[in-house]
Formats: structure tokens, sequence, C-alpha cells
């Protein structure tokens, strides 16, 4: 089990997601701090994404509670909430694993869409707007800067006008974490963003996650399929299999946990392993335990 | 029927699908063009055999048959000569161009920001000294009114459907409910049409929120069928509520607009009419120049409040939502109330062109709002370039405005009225004006903060 | 009683054409995910052919009915069929994977151009036709009250439509060619590279439902007596209210979404205003979408993020 000394951020409760007979996520519990990048592991179709869906509101769980605290913020009980309520009230903001981003829409435009809530209000139902009123002037000209100091965390002020469907792939990843940030989150969630990257980028990209974590002090979750990425940046891992919690600890716990390595390679009995990969894993969770 | 002919256009997104007929005639010299002009002329016959070859008259007890199988022989040699003609000539084009540089001369053709700005400015400044132009009769003005409810339709419907994506398919009953709210209003109440204007605009977008508050969530073929539906209830309203619309009769005798007050008759009971008010002649063209300007206005005043909506939060929203409604919902956008807001937006501007529409008519009924309408402003739109404002202007030219100098020709008028509407999908299935432009610049934005006021 | 069951067969006769022309609909959407919007102008087409197709049989001399019908029908649907195919080619194909309005615009334009093709060829007056099929069962009207007519017509229509639809569910479900459908549907790019011919199925497609809506036009005919160039257009929306209520895609759903829509209207013409018919129709449309988006008989779509 995992600890921290930071204040807890997410709590998640006995969170159960059916389709029809299936349980893609079966009474999951676990904490996410703030400050901290909390990564979710698990073999394919362990739940990983069916978790995000119900954290943000695209599923409704069949049973369960997550409860989001943010810092000077009152607790918001995310199963009762809709998709955008939860994206525009209790701040959680998402990617997605197979990048969902406004194609036609230029760079700059998908970062504005991503502050539409701060500038929605200014522009009070858009009549202060239509008339080009001094608050929504200011509004905007912050909007702006947001976007600007998001394009160049991302690399991305050189592409600022055109459109976004037409970025390589890697900067489409980007752009999109840059829009979930615009949006000045509490909670960030991340749907495996290395994914299709090359090594360079994804190391950039760890990068970027390490410093969102650094200078805006928000918690993190983090779908990640790339161990070599879960174990340098996060500092806590969640394991998942089968929609269940098999493991829940720091990196280092995680890595020689036998429930995490049986649920990766499975079991040396049912698998037919060969002799010296058996014996390969025997020794890495010996090693691990002593 | 129309010559069957496939346009290489909608190779711009894809490949040419190998089998085609742009790369069977690359291949194929003209052996293979005949065979195929062949086809087709064979295919004119046996479509034109039924329906063409056979007329229906009406003798006394009953129908008899009239043979006209002439006609027929006529349909298959037009198309066989017409296919010939078209690919022989795609195939001197494709031989004369080659085709790898051809997608990139179409985007850049019109396309160009700064050139389309002038030609909007272009189109503006022609649009004001219309009436006054050496050409210009009252019936060229006229029509020029009729253009620019047109216009002002498509823009309306162009934030519903081409920049929030929803496809309404009945957007005429909201153009009704202007212009039957003018009329009533004036009628019973003897509101002007001042007053009328923004109470009609009113109105519409009210119902507009109504009939989208339930339907706004389904999928958008559903959405269209829905709509379409609304659009045939609010005729079918139209038409049997007799004891308020007059039923098939409709409202006569609406009042006419007035500059101000004053009336542009000869004499007036009260008050000064137009003439004499500043000392001209009496003259029946004050009217109509009054409509076509007061149209104007109208078209220009919704041109420019679409185009300011585009730049704000909620225009980009819009936008957004046709683009991925799920990463709206990511990002705190509600997608059900920003959907409201479009539909209203379009209904709004449908009801100010539909009350326009009673004044200029005097006179309205149920006809004026079938489901062609509805089917002609969405033409108008998609042919023009979804989203694209000057694109709307010349597709309405196109399809209102050519069609209404052959009123003589009144049967063929909806004959070619279908056909270009095909035959322009299929040659630019993205529409006239596909390109679209960024609502900001980050070049254009000045780089320090806090200086603004 | 007696004039609720008069309407009740008056309702299942009418839904039976609906039902017809439905599938076409339902079978387009499902596999290309347009709306032909042509399609009702088909429907029209094909009752203009098979009243052509009597008038021309008459003066052969052919009077046996039994035999002029199956003629017609033979007549109609290879006609209409080639129409269907026709517009496919010509209108649709190129815009195959184009922007998802354009094909959409390309069929209104089609069926303006149909409706307005067949009004100068054949005039714009309505065109009647005698009755062909004449007498019935009268059941029930010994109490004196108001007699229930079931006419050999609506019989007619009915085991037709059955037949029809037997032999429809029958090709989708068990043939090879009903197999390639269902695959071209599901995934047209698995389906291509999986040797199906994409472009035949899609057009054979076309040609079933323009078939099925030449049978309507022809029952349709005979029904009423009467028909003109603008038919099409209200069947047409109606038909294809009926695919989205019963669910668009599904074979069964136009079958039940069909005789749905024609009881419904039956029975509003029976006990209500009947200039409010299609009001009453369109709402219940309505109200079946917002309660169940994908109709009665559609599969639930589940969200994909």
């Amino acid at each position: 089990m995992y600890c921290s000394s930071r204040p807890a951020l997410l709590t998640v409760d006995h969170l159960s997601m059916r389709f029809g007979g299936l349980f893609a996520v079966n009474d999951l519990g676990f904490t996410a701090y703030g400050s901290e990048i909390t990564a979710i592991i698990g073999p394919n179709g362990a739940g990983k994404t069916t978790l995000f869906n119900c954290l943000t509101g695209f599923y409704k769980p069949s049973v369960g509670r997550i409860a989001l605290t943010a810092p000077g913020a009152p607790r918001f009980l995310l199963e009762r909430m809709d998709g955008y309520r939860i994206a525009r009230d209790a701040r959680v903001a998402r990617t997605f694993q197979n990048i969902r981003l406004f194609p036609g829409m230029s760079v700059l435009e998908n970062l504005l869409v991503g502050q539409h809530t701060p500038l929605m209000r200014a522009s009070r139902y858009s009549l202060a707007g239509l008339l080009g009123l001094r608050g929504y002037r200011l509004q905007e000209r912050r909007s702006l800067d947001t976007a600007r100091y998001w394009l160049d965390r991302t690399g991305l002020t050189a592409q600022a006008d055109q459109p976004a469907g037409s970025l390589p792939y890697g900067s489409q990843r980007r752009l999109e974490i840059a829009r979930a940030m615009c949006t000045e989150p509490a909670l960030l969630c991340l749907d495996e963003p290395a994914a299709g990257l090359n090594p360079r980028e994804s190391l950039d990209l760890n990068q970027l996650i390490l410093d969102i974590r650094q200078e805006q002090g928000i918690g993190i979750l983090l779908i990640e399929h790339d161990m070599s990425v879960v174990m340098t940046i996060s500092d806590h891992v969640i394991v998942l299999d089968h929609g269940s919690l098999i493991a829940d600890d720091d990196p280092a716990g995680v890595r020689c946990d036998p429930a995490v390595i049986r649920a990766y390679l499975g079991t040396a009995e049912d698998e037919d392993l060969p002799t010296e990969v058996a014996a390969d894993l025997n020794r890495t969770a010996a090693g691990g335990r002593s | 029927m129309a010559a069957p002919s496939r346009s290489p256009s909608s190779s711009t997104s894809s490949p040419t699908p190998p089998g085609s007929a742009l790369e069977t005639v690359r291949q194929a010299p003209h052996g293979r063009i005949l065979l195929d002009a062949l086809a087709a002329g064979v295919l004119a016959a046996l479509l034109a055999l039924p329906i063409l070859g056979f007329r229906l008259i009406e003798v006394t007890g009953g129908l008899a048959l009239d043979y006209r199988f002439r006609l027929v022989g006529l349909a298959a040699l037009g198309v066989f000569a017409g296919r010939i003609l078209v690919l022989e000539a795609r195939l001197a084009l494709a031989a004369w161009r080659p085709a790898a540089a051809r997608p990139e001369t179409r985007r850049t053709f019109l396309g160009a920001y700064a050139s389309r700005q002038s030609f909007g400015w272009i189109l503006a400044l022609l649009a004001l000294i219309l009436p006054w132009l050496p050409f210009a009769d009252r019936n060229l003005i006229d029509k020029a009114t009729l253009l620019l409810i047109y216009v002002m339709l498509g823009w309306g419907l162009n934030v519903v459907v081409g920049l929030a994506g929803l496809l309404d398919l009945g957007y005429v009953a909201f153009y009704a409910v202007g212009a039957y709210s003018y009329a009533l209003l004036s009628q019973n109440f003897g509101l002007s049409f001042w007053v009328c204007l923004p109470l009609a605009g009113l109105l519409a977008a009210v119902f507009g929120m109504l009939l989208g508050f339930p339907v706004l969530r389904l999928r958008g073929d559903y959405l269209a069928i829905v709509t379409l539906g609304f659009g045939e209830i609010v005729r079918v309203i139209l038409l049997n509520w007799q004891d308020v619309t007059g039923g098939p009769n409709g409202v006569s005798g609406i009042q006419r607009p007035s500059f101000f007050g004053h009336p542009f008759t000869a004499t007036t009971p009260t008050g000064t009419t137009f003439h004499d008010l500043f000392g001209l002649p009496f003259s029946p063209d004050h009217r109509i120049i009054f409509l076509y300007y007061l149209s104007l206005t109208l078209a220009l005043a919704t041109n420019l409040v679409t185009l300011r909506i585009r730049r704000l939060p909620i225009g980009r929203a819009w936008e957004a939502l046709r683009e991925d409604e799920i990463a709206c919902r990511s990002l705190g956008i509600d997608p059900t109330r920003t959907k409201l807001s479009a539909f209203a937006t379009g209904a709004m501007f449908a009801g100010f062109a539909g009350s326009f529409f009673a004044t200029r008519q005097g006179f309205i009924s149920p006809e004026s709002f079938s489901f062609l309408e509805s089917a002609i402003i969405l033409a108008i739109v998609v042919l023009g370039g979804l989203g694209s404002q000057i694109g709307i202007v010349l597709s309405a030219i196109l399809l209102v405005g050519l069609p209404e100098w052959f009123r003589d020709l009144q049967q063929y008028r909806m004959l070619a009225f279908g056909g270009a509407m095909v035959l322009i999908m299929l040659w630019r299935p993205r529409g006239l004006m596909a390109s679209r432009d960024p609502t900001v610049r980050l070049a254009a934005v000045p780089t320090s903060p806090g200086t603004g006021g | 009683m007696e004039y609720f069951t008069q309407q009740l067969i008056n309702g299942i006769s009418l839904g039976a054409i609906y039902a017809l022309i439905a599938i076409g609909y339902t079978m387009v959407y499902g596999i290309i995910g347009m709306i032909n919007f042509a399609h009702g102008e088909i429907y029209m087409i094909g009752a203009f052919i098979s009243l052509i197709g009597f008038l021309l049989l008459g003066t052969f001399g052919i009077t046996y009915i039994p035999l002029a019908l199956i003629i017609v029908l033979v007549l109609a649907m290879l006609f209409t069929s080639i129409y269907g195919w026709a517009i496919e080619r010509v209108a649709y194909r190129p815009l195959r994977g184009s922007v998802k309005l354009a094909p959409l615009i390309s069929a209104i334009g089609m069926s303006i151009v149909l409706q307005n093709y067949v009004q100068i060829s054949q005039g714009a007056r309505v065109k009647p036709l005698p009755p062909l099929i004449q007498g019935g069962l009268t059941l029930f009207s010994d109490n004196g009250g108001y007699p229930v007519r079931l006419s050999y017509l609506q019989i007619l229509i009915v085991v037709v439509t059955i037949t029809l639809m037997a032999a429809f569910t029958y090709v989708i479900a068990r043939t090879p060619l009903g197999r390639a459908q269902r695959a071209t549907e599901q995934d047209m790019t698995m389906a291509r590279l999986s040797g199906v011919n994409v472009d035949r199925i899609i057009s054979l497609t076309f040609v079933m439902g323009a078939a099925l809506a030449a049978v309507a036009g022809l029952m349709v005919t005979l029904y009423y007596g009467v028909i003109d160039f603008y038919i099409g257009f209200i069947a047409g929306i109606k038909a294809f209210t009926a695919a989205v209520l019963g669910g668009i895609g599904s074979l069964p759903g136009a079958m039940l979404g069909g005789l749905l829509i024609g009881l419904i209207e039956a029975f509003w013409s029976g006990y209500f205003p009947i200039g409010y018919k299609d009001v009453a129709t369109f709402s219940i449309l309505v109200l079946v979408l917002i309660f169940r988006p994908t109709g009665l008989l559609g599969r639930p779509e589940v969200e994909k993020v």
C-alpha cells in the first residue's frame, strides 16, 4: 500500500463499471495525491481507459464513489456529475488515447477552446463579447497569453496558425496536453501520451510532464505502457488486471511485486515458459524482495 | 436526364479510386471512351423508355397512352454525344495539365485570404450601388432583394450547419415563424415593422430553443429527420389552424413598410408620404429601392454579427463541437446548451428574414414555406462551402439568381435547379469556397500583456 | 369496435406499403450511411411505370388481371431498378468518401430532378386508374353496425409484402450476397480487402431498394387509384420516418416502423382531425427518438471515447 505525505487529491472507493455481464472495472479503490504523478498500468484490457472514462464522466460507474478534493476548492463527487461539469467545475482535464483535437481549427484556436469557461464567463452570454466590452477584451488578452505560454512550452509557437490536423503526430500529442493544461486543471489525466512517439519525442514528453507537476503543482494520472517511462517519472504506481487492483505502491515496489509480474508475463506453471525466462523471473522477484 | 458525369474533383481528398472514369480515360484512348458513351446511351434509353416514351393522356372515360419513342432516341443520342464530349474534354485536359499539380491549383483558386476579402468588399460595393447602375430596372432590383433574403437565410443557416455542424432540414419553419409573427402582430395589434422585426426574431429564436431542446442530443442524421419533421409540422399547422393563420389562403393585406412612418404611397390620409417628405415626384420605384436597401442592411447586419460571433468563445465552441463533441465535453463545454444557442441564433436570423419577406410580399401563405425552401437554403450553404460567407453569396446567385432569370421556362427551371445541385456537388463536393480561415492569428496578436484598454 | 377494426385493417395495408419503401432507406443507410433522399421519387416512378404498364397491357388486350398484375410487377421492378442503379452510379458513387453532406445534397438535387422530370414528361395533373381488383370480404356487419370490409386488394398488399419481406430476410441472412452486404455494412474497407466487390454490393443494394419501392408504387396505384408526380415526397419522408422509428439499418425495424406509421395514420385519421395526421406521425417519431434514440429495434450504440 502506497503512502504519501502530500494531501490526497482523488479518492476512488469501490468503483465498478459493468458492461452487460462483464466487469471492466471491479471494486477498485485507490488514492492519488496532489503534486504527484500517479501511473496506472496493466495489460491490455485491464480497465485503465474505462477508469479514466469513469473519472471524467464519459461513463457513469455502476457502483462506487470518486471524490476529488483540490486545494482551495470544495469536494466534488465525480460519479454524480456530467462530463462537462467535471471538466468545468471540478477541473479534471484529460487527453485521449487516440488523439481528439479539433483538426480543422488552428493550433491557437484549439488552445482558446480549452479556455472556453473563463472566456465565456467574461463574454456574458456573448453580449459583452459582441459589443467588444472591456472586460471581455481583457480576458481575451489573458487567454491569448496563456495560449502563448503553452505554445512556447510545447514548442508549437511556429505552427500556431496551422490547422491542428496538419501537425505531425508527436506535435498533436503535445498540443492535446497543452490544450488540457489551458483549462487550468487540478487533476490532469493523460491516456497513453507517449504512444506512437519516437524515443527522442518520448524523452521530451517525460520532461514536459515532470515540469508540469513541478511548476503547476497539480496531480497527474498517467496511463502508460512503456515501463521505462513509468519507472522514471512516476511517484506512485497503480496496477490493474482484469479490472481489479493488484498493486498500489511506489515504482520500486511495483517492479518486484509477484502479482504484477504474473499479470504481465503469466505464471510459470500455466504458461510453459522457457526455463531460462522462468529462472530470470524468479531471480527478479527474489531480488526485489530482499 | 442529366448526362452521367463523374467528376475528378472528388479526388482532392482521396486518390482516384481505380476503375473510376478518370482512370479509365487516362489509360485508355478513344475506343474506351466510345464504349463508355455507348453504355451511357443505352442506359439513357432504358431510363427514358418507360417515362419519356409513353405519355399518359386523359381521354373521356380514363387514360390513354401517347407514344413518343422519338424522345427516347433523342435522349439516348444526347447522352451518348454528351458523354463523348465530356470524356474527350477530360482526356485533353488531363494531357494538358499534369494531374499531380491539380489539387494545389484548386486550393489556391480564390482561396487566398486577401483576395477573398477584397472580393467581399467588391461584392458589397456592387450591392450598394446596384439600384443606380444604368441597367438596373425595377425587375432586377426586386430580384436582387429576393436574392438578398436567400443570402441572409444562407448566412443564418450557416451558423447551424456550417459552424455548429447540426444538419437542419427544417430551417424554413423558423422563416415561417418570423413571417407569420410579423403578419399577425401587425394585423392584430397594429405594430409597426420596426417593432415586429426584433419580436419576430425573438419568437423564432424561442421557437428554435423549444424545438431544439428535446432533439439536440440526437445523432446527426436523426436530427436531420426530426428537423425535417418539425418543418412539416409547422407547415401543416399553418395550413390547418384556420382561425389564426387563415389556412391555405394565408394572410393578405400585410402592412407594407414605411420610411419611419412615411408610407410609399401616392397619398396618405395622415401624415406625409415618402415622396412629399423629400419633395420628390411620386414613383412606385421608391418602395422597391427602399426594400432593396432594407434587405441589404439586414443581410449585412447578419453577416457582421455572424462574423463577429465566429470570433467569440461561443462561435469557437460551435466549431469545436462540429469537430469533436467528446473533446468539447472534456474541456468543460456543455454540448446541449452550446448547440441550443447555435440553433436559436440561426432561427433568429430566419425570423428576421421571415418578417422582411412578409412585409415585402404583403401576402404570405403556407405554400412559401415548403420543404423545397429548406432544401434550397441548405443547398446554398453546402454549395457555398460550409462556413464560408462569400461562398454562400456566390451559390445563392448561382442557385436562386440564375434560375430567376429563366422564369419564363417555368417548367424547366426546377429541373435545372436540381441538376445544378447534383453537378456542382460532383464538381466540388466541398463547396465553392472550401478553405477555412482561423478566427485568430498569433501573428496578429500583440505580445505585451496588460496594455489593452 | 367495428370502426376500430376497420382502421386496423386500413392501417396495416398502408403500413405494408410504407414498410416496403422504408426498407430501401434502411438498407442504403445501413450500408453507406447516407439518407437516399431520392428514394421517395423512385417509388413515385415505380407507380408511374406501373400505371403505364397497365395501360400498355390493355392496348395489347391482356385483360386477365392476375397475368397483368404479374407482368406489370416484373416490368415495374425491372425499370425502377434501373433508375435506382443509375442514380447511385451518377450522383452518389463519385461522392463516396467525400464530405458527409455532399451525397445528401446531391440526393436532394436528384430528388428535385426526378420530380420535375416526371412532371414535365407526364404533366402535373393527377392520374386516375379505374379499380382493377374489386370486391372483398365483409367481416361482422350483421349486428347492424358499421360494416368492416377487408378488400381483396388489402389482402393482396399484405400477402405480397409479407412474401417479399420473407424473401428479403432470407437473402440478407442466408445467401452469400447477403453476407457480403452485411460485411460491407460493418466495415467497408475490410470487406474490400476480403475480396468483396464493394461497388457491386452497393449498386445491388440500391437495385434491391428500388425494386421494393416499385412494388410499393404498384400497390399504391392499385390502392388509391390516383397518382401524381408529388406522391414520392410525402411517402418518402414517412417511410424514412418509419425506418428511423424502427431503428435505421435494421430490416425488421423498417417493417415494424412502417407498420406503426401506417397504423398511427389510419387511427389518427379515423378519430381526430385528418389535417393533423402528419403532425401525429412526426410527434411520435420525436418522442421515440428522445426516449429511445436508436429507434425501436436499433442496436444501442456505445459511445467510443
